[in-house]
């Protein structure tokens, strides 16, 4: 167990430093940086001047050792655009982020549970194909799409829900159920298919010879087993909700990091898009070492293993 | 003497009648791709800024005969948008699917085949390739170096090949094992003969089923790109960037996006169908 | 005193194409143990799934009589049945591995069945189970309880699946081929636990196997069971001494006796395989296999009784092996 953590440990480091260089040579793409920045107008004097005092002139490796160094203490320099530190700026617009995420993971889960274990009950009968539609429909529908069509409806016409904005906890209701959608799928289909599992195997007879009751049968034993896997990716798909929020945080106008990164890539303020790319992939990294955690927890066999 | 497996499934007239509707939705938008030109009533890129969202028609009030969907916020004509959008959808569907299935099919097959440390390596670049965040940084990209199609083809390519590595590598890996492979080792056939003519043929089936699915997130992709500002550059009428033009009058005129959005979703949905069936079909059972 | 489980006319049937259990009759009386033997397919384990109310969904039972200690189980409810299960009537089953639910310990899994069954408290089902782990042979019973399955061993873990179903003192045990998964010396410890067990509780056990060797050791009373009809009936006595189905004879001179078959001669074996017998279907099913099969075997078939509780169901009179041997 300790080894297998360790072994994991290092994997995870090795593939943080990975996209970590990969977020800086992205914002070298699009070729002098000094230039995007300057602005159009700039003269070549303008230009001269920003790329010193944004070290630009400095070799490109020793700009990445740099950046990398600071990074590693949670530097991530300065915003051109904002004037503020970036690390101030993603701190101060995370928790809308995190909040967003989580409420859509809940709502997600809410979902996909009772969803995923009626359609295993009734296998093979309408109430499972209509879960299966269900799924299928959250699988194809754009979500900024739905996002505005909830908008016109729930907040325009009906007037239950602000329809933009951060200010209260109504205003994450939109965005979490539009969230939830991408994800509920695969939750759904893997607590179906998990559940279906379970209740064929022989532990479930057991149960049923010991004359258990329905109740206890299903959700006792039977989801026990099979919310296993269920747990494990419900928190990789967190890590995609909060990469994927970039979407609908700018169709809700929700002030979190993915609404900034959208406003700084219109701004060429690279500083802040690379490092809102390494946060989020590290908060996507530290998921998938949870999930690992929480399935040996989870996982009786595993744990001694 | 269990009592399994007697029978088969009753849902088989089910599937097979969704598989079909899904075979006619793709069948359809990609007729509609290909024949563009042809089947548009009006030019999608001609303005009439006297005839601006003309409502479509079922409903009575502002309709013009001449508009059967209406036309948007400068007056082009929404169905022939829509029909040359179909174009663009399937285009970056078929495009990013060529791209990133050549990227992901070669290091999957690569590292399921050799094994060792060369799947390590594979395995490594997945799990690096999943912890980036893709909507993030294709929208990076295109940002910093300017909106095209080819770029967003590219960009897509490159972020949407994980599934492919990873169903290649898995089916890579059973196929190896088989018999048949041993047959033609034993033969003396090359390395290179076997990947082209033993294994990948058989790892074909799942593939083509990943394809569906990857296809179907790279239409919503682009779409998403775009509503954003960020993906396909106007005029084009790409699904996403017309309801992100029709944005702002979606509170008075709500059917400017129902329109595109239906459309891009009824697409999708028919992709993920006839995905579904083909499985089916196969009796693949795919990972993830 | 009327049997302590009797079943008449038993029919299972799947999906309705394929009836795996078609008339079949025994009574299990108190106290004893019975055998069901038959090879692999013939209805064994489905019968005694149907008995429970166990079967998987697209099973349908039916039957002239099911009763327990007199009372009727057919007309019982869903929830009236599994008030009864683990109670009264309690079953264990083939596949020790797997039968343990791997999430929770065995102490958990113990404790519950009493937990359900009576008002106790979780110390005292664990305190009973404890005791019980200790009945059937487990060492350290304290320590196990705190194990999981997947910490046991194939015959511990049968073992823990037996002290479970003795929770509740059931008057009726059912064990569907209990020993054919565990290691033949393991076999034999749980055969003598099951037999000990039965004396000391005064247990009636339905032992589903298809082991000869263990209908010998253990049983009162066999049936043998052939594509879901029970085709003979006797006391274990007589059906050793005087096999008078076919297929009963024909099962018997499968197993070597020591002794009695000399080295050199062949050991018997029955052609062909059981047939999936579709709703329908008249006669004798064994009849492809038989070598006194004749047109009449086709026909409606009597059931013959040979003695003191033993009867079969064939178109041969009951003297037909005397009178074969005669001449």
């Amino acid at each position: 167990m300790l080894r297998f953590l360790v072994r994991r440990l290092i994997v995870a480091l090795l593939v943080a430093a990975t996209v970590v260089t990969l977020a800086f040579m992205l914002t070298r793409l699009s070729g002098d940086l000094a230039i995007s920045i300057a602005g159009a107008n700039a003269t070549q004097q303008d230009v001269e001047q920003v790329r010193r005092a944004y070290g630009l002139d400095r070799p490109l490796v020793v700009q990445f050792f740099d950046w990398v160094g600071r990074a590693a203490l949670g530097d991530f320099g300065q915003s051109y655009f904002f004037k503020q530190r970036v690390s101030e700026l993603i701190a101060e617009r995370m928790p809308v982020t995190v909040t967003l995420g989580l409420v859509g993971l809940a709502i997600a889960l809410v979902v996909s549970l009772p969803l995923g274990i009626i359609a295993a009950v009734r296998e093979n009968t309408a109430v499972d194909r209509l879960v299966q539609l269900v799924a299928l429909i959250g699988q194809a529908m754009p979500s900024f799409w739905l996002g505005l069509i909830l908008m016109v409806t729930l907040g325009l016409r009906l007037g239950w829900l602000p329809i933009s904005g951060t200010g209260s906890w109504e205003h994450y209701v939109m965005p979490g159920i539009v969230l939830a959608f991408s994800a509920i799928p695969a939750l759904t289909r893997l607590t179906r298919s998990g559940m279906i599992q379970a209740l064929a195997s022989d532990y479930i007879r057991t149960a049923r010879a010991k004359g258990l009751s329905r109740a206890s049968i299903l959700l006792k034993h039977a989801l026990r087993n099979a919310a296993i896997p269920v747990v494990a990716i419900a928190a990789v798909q967190l890590g995609f909700m909060l990469g994927g929020s970039i979407v609908i945080e700018s169709v809700f106008a929700l002030h979190g990091v993915g609404f900034l990164a959208w406003e700084s890539i219109g701004k060429n303020d690279f500083p802040v898009v690379q490092a809102v790319v390494l946060v989020l992939a590290v908060i996507y990294i530290g998921l998938t070492m949870l999930a690992d955690l929480m399935n040996a927890v989870l996982d009786p066999r595993l744990r001694s293993a | 003497m269990s009592a399994a497996g007697v029978g088969p499934a009753p849902r088989r007239g089910w599937r097979s009648a969704a598989t079909w509707v899904g075979a006619a939705i793709v069948g359809a938008v990609l007729f509609c791709a290909v024949f563009a030109p042809l089947l548009v009533p009006h030019d999608p890129f001609a303005q009439d800024l006297n005839n601006r969202l003309a409502t479509p028609f079922w409903m009575d009030e502002g309709h013009d005969p001449a508009h059967l969907l209406g036309t948007d916020g400068l007056g082009r004509d929404y169905l022939s948008r829509l029909i040359y959008g179909a174009r663009i959808s399937m285009m970056i569907g078929v495009l990013t699917v060529v791209t990133s299935g050549l990227i992901g099919i070669t290091l999957g097959v690569l590292g399921g085949f050799a094994g060792g440390r060369v799947d390590d390596a594979v395995l490594f670049a997945i799990t690096c390739r999943l912890s980036i965040p893709v909507v993030l940084v294709a929208l990076a990209v295109v940002g910093l170096l300017g909106s095209s199609l080819i770029l967003v083809v590219l960009t897509l390519g490159l972020l949407l090949w994980d599934r492919f590595a990873v169903v290649a590598r898995s089916t890579t890996m059973q196929v190896r094992n088989l018999d048949f492979v041993a047959a033609a080792w034993c033969a003396g056939c090359s390395r290179f003969h076997i990947l082209l003519r033993e294994v990948l043929p058989n790892i074909a089936s799942h593939l083509v089923v990943v394809a569906t699915l990857e296809m179907a997130l790279a239409i919503l992709l682009e779409a998403a790109l775009s509503f954003l500002g960020l993906g396909v550059p106007p005029p084009l009428p790409s699904w996403g960037l017309m309801i992100a033009e029709a944005k702002e009058y979606m509170f008075f005129s709500p059917w400017v996006i129902v329109i595109p959005g239906v459309a891009l979703f009824v697409l999708v949905l028919g992709i993920n169908l006839l995905g579904d069936g083909l499985r089916d079909l196969f009796g693949t059972e795919t990972e993830t | 005193m009327t049997a302590l489980l009797e079943v008449e006319g038993l029919r299972v049937a799947f999906g309705g194409r394929i009836e795996a259990v078609r008339g079949a009759s025994l009574a299990v009386a108190r106290g004893q143990t019975h055998c069901l033997v038959g090879e692999s397919g013939c209805g064994k384990s489905v019968s005694a799934l149907a008995v429970m109310n166990l079967l998987a969904r697209r099973g349908r039972r039916t039957a002239d009589r099911l009763a327990f200690d007199g009372a009727d189980l057919l007309g019982l409810s869903d929830t009236a049945m599994a008030r009864l299960r683990g109670d009264r009537m309690a079953m264990i089953f083939q596949e020790p591995m797997t039968s343990l639910n791997p999430a929770y310990t065995v102490g958990s899994q113990m404790a519950e069945v009493l937990r359900r069954h009576r008002k106790v408290t979780r110390r005292a089902a664990l305190d009973r189970a404890a005791e019980l782990l200790g009945r059937v042979g487990i060492t350290a019973p304290g320590m196990r309880l705190g194990q999981f399955p997947h910490q046991l061993s194939g015959g511990l873990r049968q073992r823990v699946m037996i002290a479970m179903a003795l929770m509740c003192d059931p008057e009726l045990l059912i064990a569907d081929e209990p020993t054919t998964a565990l290691d033949v010396t393991v076999q034999a410890q749980i055969l003598r636990l099951l037999a000990g067990l039965q004396r000391d509780l005064g247990l009636a056990i339905l032992l589903i196997t298809h082991d000869l060797g263990v209908v010998a050791r253990v049983a009162h009373h066999v049936s043998v069971m052939y594509a879901g009809e029970v085709v003979e009936s006797a006391p274990t006595a007589s059906l050793f001494a005087n096999p008078r189905h076919p297929y009963t004879r024909g099962l018997l001179a499968c197993v070597p006796v020591p002794g009695k078959v000399r080295r050199d001669q062949p050991l018997g074996s029955i052609p062909g395989v059981v047939p999936r017998v579709e709703p329908g279907f008249a006669g004798c099913a064994f009849r492809d296999r038989c070598a006194h099969a004749d047109a009449t075997c086709a026909a409606a078939i009597p059931r013959h009784a040979a003695g003191e509780g033993h009867d079969f169901l064939c178109r041969l009179p009951p003297d037909w092996v005397q009178a074969e041997a005669a001449p």
